[in-house]
């Protein structure tokens, strides 16, 4: 009997892209053969391997799980606890919104009347006007922070203005860049958003230097990389902030890089946030909620509580593709922010699995 | 249970044991619950085949499409009831009538040469070519004493795999 075994599975389709998939998940496509070679009717028929993995996608995948945002515990159920979480609510509402409220109208006050008028008058002195924006950019950043009450506890070494570098972070919600932005001034890569986040966009992150992309754009990645290529050359320009998992997830989970931020040919640095949720979920669910209500739901909360690590800085190493490279550094943050790592690509919240993905199992 | 409520009450759940023939614990059925209200995103009461297919991990999946056609627009009763063949505590024959549907497409209770070539080919794709399949199967069902236009039926598939037991279980995360 002749034994046609050509069954196992080849990697010559290596989607550069992304990695090796496989390695992740069992693979149940590989039809079994005895050792001498003799295929049996129960082997060809048995699928059930591949069923179970289907069964168990459909009970529970790692990737849904990413986004879910887990809603704390009630605790406030008994007639003890009942009145102090509403004297809390009122606390909240009444007496610390307010206080917020007014502590970030009184830094955009200070923040206007000094970026404006700087913007106009020193146009001709470059350098001088970008450190003073600069400054006030992170400024305003700490007005923000005290509107949340945040409590942000920084360690490591904090970044400092070299050339070719880029810094990478895990992402949990657009407070991020805040955060982050309220100790360095940094350029940011960001997704162009409507409203007055736009605005926003438009006109004070253009003084730091940020570079827009939009998702839906099928030619966008190229123009984004050849405008990150840019930005590092350049001497004068902020140090470069990438999120290289290109979504937002709950801060249990890292979903895959995008290896863009790590074919550049300069030192990454990696940077993990973690929130500690007692306080509040951080997690911007996008799919869910605007995010003015998010700042909302910040601004009446106690307090917002993280740690940002400001960890070792990674260069390509001899032999190392851009692809092992942006796992390493994920590794490298996973661990110190105690998330777990999940094989998915986060743009998979926005569209389906392209079918050459199917053919690969 | 008609249209997917938040709340399930004791009733709801013993009716859906019930129909399942106990195969899946309270608990289960309870994470179960929760599982199809996350994937039923507009509460309509059963999970449409665009709902399945956000899930990239069910998508990568071979036999994706075959099993999209047996589990679309179920209630929830009716999905518990097709996941219950996937509890630790289903017997070999429930298994193997599972895969014998599976197989079975156009639900005519019999399985063709061709069924099983076509569901063949969802799982070595690319890497066989038909002509490689067609001379393979043909061998190995002359070798178990069945010709090429023979039909199988579900008893000659427990015939061929039930006797060593069939492997298909899938754990529901308890929280």
């Amino acid at each position: 009997m002749n034994s046609s075994g050509v069954l196992k599975s080849s990697s010559s389709e290596l989607d550069l892209d992304r990695p090796n998939i496989e390695d992740y998940l069992p693979s149940g496509a590989a039809i079994q053969q005895e050792p001498r070679g003799k295929l049996r009717l129960h082997d060809l028929l048995d699928i059930s391997p591949t069923l179970s993995e289907a069964a168990g996608a459909i009970v529970d995948d790692s990737f849904t799980r990413c986004f879910k945002s887990n809603p704390p515990e009630p605790w406030n159920w008994n007639i003890y606890l009942f009145p102090l979480w509403c004297f809390g609510v009122l606390l909240r509402y009444l007496i610390v919104f307010p206080t917020r409220v007014l502590v970030l109208t009184i830094g955009w006050i200070i923040f206007l009347s000094s970026f404006i008028p700087v913007h106009f008058l020193l146009k001709g002195h470059d350098r001088l006007r970008r450190s003073i924006e600069r400054s006030l950019v992170e400024m305003i950043c700490s007005f923000f922070v005290a509107s949340w009450t945040g409590v942000v506890r920084y360690h490591g070494p904090r970044p400092s203005r070299r050339p070719k570098q880029v810094f990478v972070a895990n992402h949990t919600s657009m407070i991020d860049f805040i955060v982050l932005e309220q100790m360095t001034a940094f350029a940011v890569i960001m997704q162009k958003h409507p409203g007055w986040v736009g605005l926003l966009q438009s006109t004070i992150l253009e003084s730091v230097g940020c570079i827009w992309f939009n998702r839906s754009e099928a030619k966008d990645r190229e123009i984004v990389a050849r405008k990150l290529r840019e930005h590092v050359q350049g001497a004068d320009n902020n140090p470069l902030l990438i999120f290289p998992e290109g979504t937002c997830v709950n801060n249990h989970y890292t979903v895959m890089f995008k290896k863009g931020a790590f074919e550049l040919g300069c030192t990454v640095c990696p940077v993990a946030i973690k929130y500690n949720k007692i306080f509040v979920d951080a997690f911007w669910n996008s799919r869910k909620q605007s995010f003015t209500k998010h700042l909302l739901q910040l601004m009446t909360s106690w307090a917002v509580v993280c740690d940002v690590w400001y960890l070792e800085p990674q260069s390509l190493k001899p032999g190392e593709t851009p692809i092992e490279f942006a796992e390493r550094v994920r590794d490298i943050i996973s661990t110190r922010a105690g998330l777990k790592k999940v094989p998915w690509d986060g743009y998979l919240k926005y569209s389906r699995p392209s079918p050459k993905h199917r053919e690969r199992k | 249970m008609g249209s997917a409520s938040s709340m399930l009450t004791q009733y709801d759940i013993e009716e859906v044991q019930e129909h399942c023939n106990h195969l899946f614990s309270q608990q289960e059925i309870v994470c179960l619950y929760e599982r199809f209200c996350q994937l039923d995103r507009n509460a309509k009461g059963f999970i449409s085949s665009d709902e399945f297919l956000s899930i990239p991990e069910f998508v990568m999946n071979p036999l994706s499409q075959r099993l999209l056609k047996m589990v679309d627009g179920l209630n929830f009763k009716d999905f518990v009831a097709f996941l219950s063949a996937f509890s630790t505590k289903a017997g070999t024959h429930q298994k193997v009538e599972l895969i014998f549907k599976v197989y079975d497409s156009d639900r005519n209770g019999k399985v063709s040469f061709k069924d099983i070539l076509e569901v063949l080919k969802d799982l070595s794709g690319s890497y066989m070519s038909d002509d490689q399949r067609e001379e393979v199967l043909g061998q190995v069902l002359k070798e178990a004493g069945y010709s090429k236009d023979c039909y199988l039926t579900l008893d000659d598939f427990i015939k061929v795999l039930g006797h060593s037991g069939v492997k298909m279980d899938v754990e529901v995360p308890v929280d």
